[in-house]
């Protein structure tokens, strides 16, 4: 009944946003304020019936209610209780289901916090938002349906993908889809704005929030994601240029420079026309990204159950969103009005870079991914497109932005002395030095590349600390003075630091765990030790363990540092009865500065054991950086201007006595 | 009128890549039937180093034509369709019994032995393979597979992974057929 009744609501659902996206865009045209006014209730309406749908079907999960399908082939009643909740989205119907519900909430959050938007900007916006849900609402309810019901039921489940089973995949999705879905809103105020034909700095304004959330919330799915893998595959690596991945990375990357441009709109007034087609495209690619996991087009290997009849829905969807909102781009936006003028060396053209970067970067990206199949179209072969085309076109690409990185913060706004700023980053360059020194040292030699890469990402690192004690002051004035003009910085500045400087570390991370891995592969019986990096493992035997819904054989390893027992390590490699998939839980032993990784494989049948160690110096930094640069995101959302709208009010109250231009 | 058209550039990109999504998803597109100029010619004349540290030799031309029907298979430990091969095509191996050759294509030896090592060997020869070899045996990408009857000439050549239904349907019927 309860599952009956969720279907239900999700139709309801669908129809209150068909009402969203229509009278009100009527509204906003003809300037109609009760039909505009419509807007805002029904975005607070379809967020309940969503909710109410997206809790029936949890509770179908969590009562394991095996006449439902979508629970059939996804969970079992043995499964822990996390588990089946997280099921509800380890699966492509539960999945839209998910993003479905974040899309609302998104929506309704314009609808009760947008409170001084002009109302007609308001109106099209959520529109616009209403029309992105009215398309993934139909298309669950008419391909995907996860409240449909078999019968007669069977006993118990088919259990869901071992390797979905795992605390990080409980957050990975959820935040993964607020980012792809976040970037609808800047999406949305992008179309509502080549309708108004109108984009001022207010504009960019109400933009930046949205946009900088969803990035924060991606970043950090992302980060999740790869840790994930990192330690669930246990492949010891973190990122495998796979279709998926990318998918996930091309948004963030244009993502970054449409937070970027935005500033230079709200500061300037310029570059309009351009982040208005960031906006879309970032969008656009979230959509593309849903495409290709779900449509099989591309090969992968974590890909959806793929179907090419969902495939032809979501290319429908895709052109008429895409599409459409390119036609309207093209034809609106020429008559958009210039805005303030620059010189190249100023911080807007160092914004203009740093796009460049990202866009360039972006499409190498997208290039890679989709060349298999663009390929094959043209002359039928098939081929695999992996790591060294993406670490020979993205990574010389990163080099040069990452360096500019550190000059850009230091220009100051329409004309620049690039003298002075590179002046100022003298202990910078001191600090990359310094520490590709250190690097020398430490490791030897080394490569060449990976010690000038450390230097680089110390110098990023160092630039932006020098820029934020810079304009507090430090040291050149007494702490508690230095202390209240931290204070007084606004939020975004702080912001700003701590997402540059996590970026560097994830460098450093990236780089020390790409360059100095060490691994050994071997073939260990119980009682034998293995020497990795300095430490020496000792193996000491294999025994069986039940879990709740698998079997393992879990290894015993003590780990020993000049001479000295440190640690314990219980690699598993489990087997699922269920699905009868085999699963490997890498034993992690980190030390924030480098991690140890224990794998075991297979039995030799002779009382061997295959047994693969990492030692992978710097890579949970990787993850640090990544928190840093969500932190960062989060630490200038919350910024004054942002929270607020804008900051002077005469800027917030001008747009609202412009007539609607159509 | 140029800036009207440069406002037209995305439209148009998008245009061209949806059209390739469109065909990408035709219900009769089979990526598994691809015409290929490699088959039914002798094998290209190589010789190719063993990869160190995995303790099976090299591989060579004249290993090809010694009157047994044999597999050759492009693999590296970078290509995630290889990976997803892998089992299917050890299960094959052990089904049957056919010699595979591997062919270790632009990979790092060290990531070829920890991928073996890993995943297990089912290859009796492994030649490391810098790029040359990929480009006279008609290898655009990885993984293919090749099947070479006993006078040293190739019989088929399948690109990507050879999954359940290809081995089957393809290189079952085709391996009894060679070996009468």
């Amino acid at each position: 009944m309860i599952i009956e009744l969720g279907h239900f609501a999700l139709i309801l659902a669908l129809a209150a946003a068909v009402l969203q996206g229509s009278l009100p865009m009527i509204g906003a045209a003809r300037g109609d304020a009760a039909w505009m006014g419509l807007a805002r209730p029904a975005a607070v309406v379809q967020l309940f019936l969503v909710v109410f749908a997206f809790c029936a079907l949890t509770h179908a999960y969590v009562t394991s209610d095996f006449s439902v399908a979508n629970v059939v082939q996804n969970s079992h009643s043995a499964k822990p209780m996390l588990y089946k909740i997280t099921g509800v989205w380890g699966n492509h119907e539960g999945s839209m289901m998910l993003w479905i519900l974040i899309l609302a909430l998104f929506g309704s959050a314009v609808a009760v916090f947008g409170g001084n938007l002009p109302p007609s900007l308001r109106a099209r916006v959520l529109g616009v938002q209403a029309w992105i849900g009215i398309g993934f609402m139909a298309f669950t309810l008419f391909t995907s349906n996860p409240f449909l019901r078999v019968f007669p039921a069977p006993l118990d489940g088919e259990d869901l993908n071992p390797l979905l089973q795992d605390p990080g995949l409980a957050f990975h999705p959820p935040m993964l889809y607020a980012g792809y879905v976040g970037f609808s809103m800047a999406f949305s105020f992008a179309i509502a704005a080549l309708i108004e034909g109108k984009v001022d700095a207010a504009w960019a304004r109400w933009v930046r929030p949205w946009t900088l959330l969803a990035w924060a919330f991606l970043t950090g799915g992302i980060a999740l994601g790869s840790w994930w893998a990192y330690y669930e595959l246990g492949w010891g690596g973190w990122w495998f240029w796979d279709p998926v991945e990318n998918v996930s990375f091309m948004p963030w990357l244009l993502g970054t420079a449409l937070l970027h441009s935005a500033i230079v709109v709200e500061k300037r007034n310029a570059l309009k026309t351009w982040t208005i087609l960031l906006a879309i495209l970032t969008f656009s690619l979230s959509l593309i990204g849903t495409f290709i996991v779900r449509s099989g087009v591309i090969t992968s290997v974590h890909a959806f159950a793929t179907d090419p009849e969902r495939g032809f829905f979501i290319l429908i969807l895709l052109a008429i969103a895409i599409g459409g909102s390119l036609i309207l781009f093209a034809v609106r936006a020429p008559a958009l009005k210039a805005g303030g003028l620059f010189a190249p060396i100023s911080r807007e053209g160092g914004m203009v870079i740093n796009n460049l970067f990202l866009s360039a970067a972006c499409a190498a990206v997208f290039l890679g991914t989709l060349y298999p199949l663009f390929l094959e179209a043209v002359d039928g072969s098939k081929v695999s497109v992996g790591a060294p085309f993406f670490n020979a076109t993205f990574v010389p690409l990163m080099v040069p932005l990452v360096f500019l990185m550190a000059i850009g913060p230091m220009l100051p706004w329409k004309r620049a002395d690039l003298a002075g700023a590179l002046a100022r980053l003298k202990l910078a360059a001191l600090a990359a030095l310094f520490i590709a020194g250190l690097t020398w040292y430490l490791q030897a030699g080394g490569p060449i590349l990976a010690v000038a890469a450390m230097g680089l990402a110390a110098w990023l690192f160092a630039g932006a600390l020098v820029e934020w004690s810079d304009r507090v002051k430090l040291f050149r004035v007494a702490p508690g003075e230095s202390w209240r003009r931290a204070r007084n910085l606004p939020r975004s500045a702080h912001g700003m630091t701590l997402a540059h400087a996590g970026l560097a570390v994830v460098m450093a991370g990236i780089i020390g765990s790409s360059a100095w891995k060490s691994e050994v592969v071997t073939n260990l019986k119980p009682g034998e030790t293995v020497e990795v990096a300095g430490y020496s493992l000792l193996f000491e035997g294999v025994g069986k363990l039940n879990g709740p819904n698998y079997t393992a054989e879990r290894a015993r390893f003590t780990v020993f540092r000049d001479g000295e027992e440190i640690a314990l390590m219980f690699p598993e490699k489990r087997v699922y009865p269920v699905t009868a998939m085999p699963t490997t839980e890498a034993a992690i032993r980190t030390t924030l500065f480098s991690d140890l990784y224990v794998v075991i494989g297979e039995a030799d049948g002779q009382g061997g054991w295959t047994v693969r160690v990492y030692h992978e110096p710097l890579v949970p930094w990787i993850w640090l950086g990544c928190l840093s640069m969500v932190i960062g995101g989060l630490t200038s959302l919350s910024d004054r201007r942002l929270r607020i709208g804008a900051p002077h009010r005469q800027h917030a109250a001008k747009p609202t006595s412009h007539p609607a231009t159509a | 009128m140029t800036r009207r058209l440069l406002f037209l550039l995305p439209i148009a990109v998008f245009a061209v890549v949806a059209g390739y999504f469109l065909w990408g998803l035709a219900p009769d597109r089979d990526p598994k039937d691809v015409p290929t100029v490699m088959v039914d010619k002798p094998t290209p004349t190589f010789d190719l180093a063993a990869v160190p540290g995995l303790g099976v030799p090299g591989l060579a031309t004249g290993d090809l034509a010694d009157g047994k029907v044999v597999m050759v298979n492009f693999f590296a430990s970078w290509c995630v369709p290889c990976r997803a091969e892998h089992p299917y095509l050890t299960a094959f191996v052990e089904k049957t019994g056919v010699p595979l050759y591997g062919i270790n294509h632009r990979d790092k030896p060290e990531d070829a032995a920890a991928w073996l090592t890993e995943l297990g060997n089912p290859y009796q020869r492994i030649g490391a393979d810098p790029g040359r070899a990929a480009v006279e045996w008609g290898v655009t990408g990885v993984p293919e597979t090749f099947i070479i009857d006993g006078d040293g000439r190739i019989r088929y050549h399948h690109r990507g992974p050879l999954v359940p239904e290809v081995l089957e349907r393809d290189v079952m019927p085709l391996l009894q057929a060679l070996r009468g």
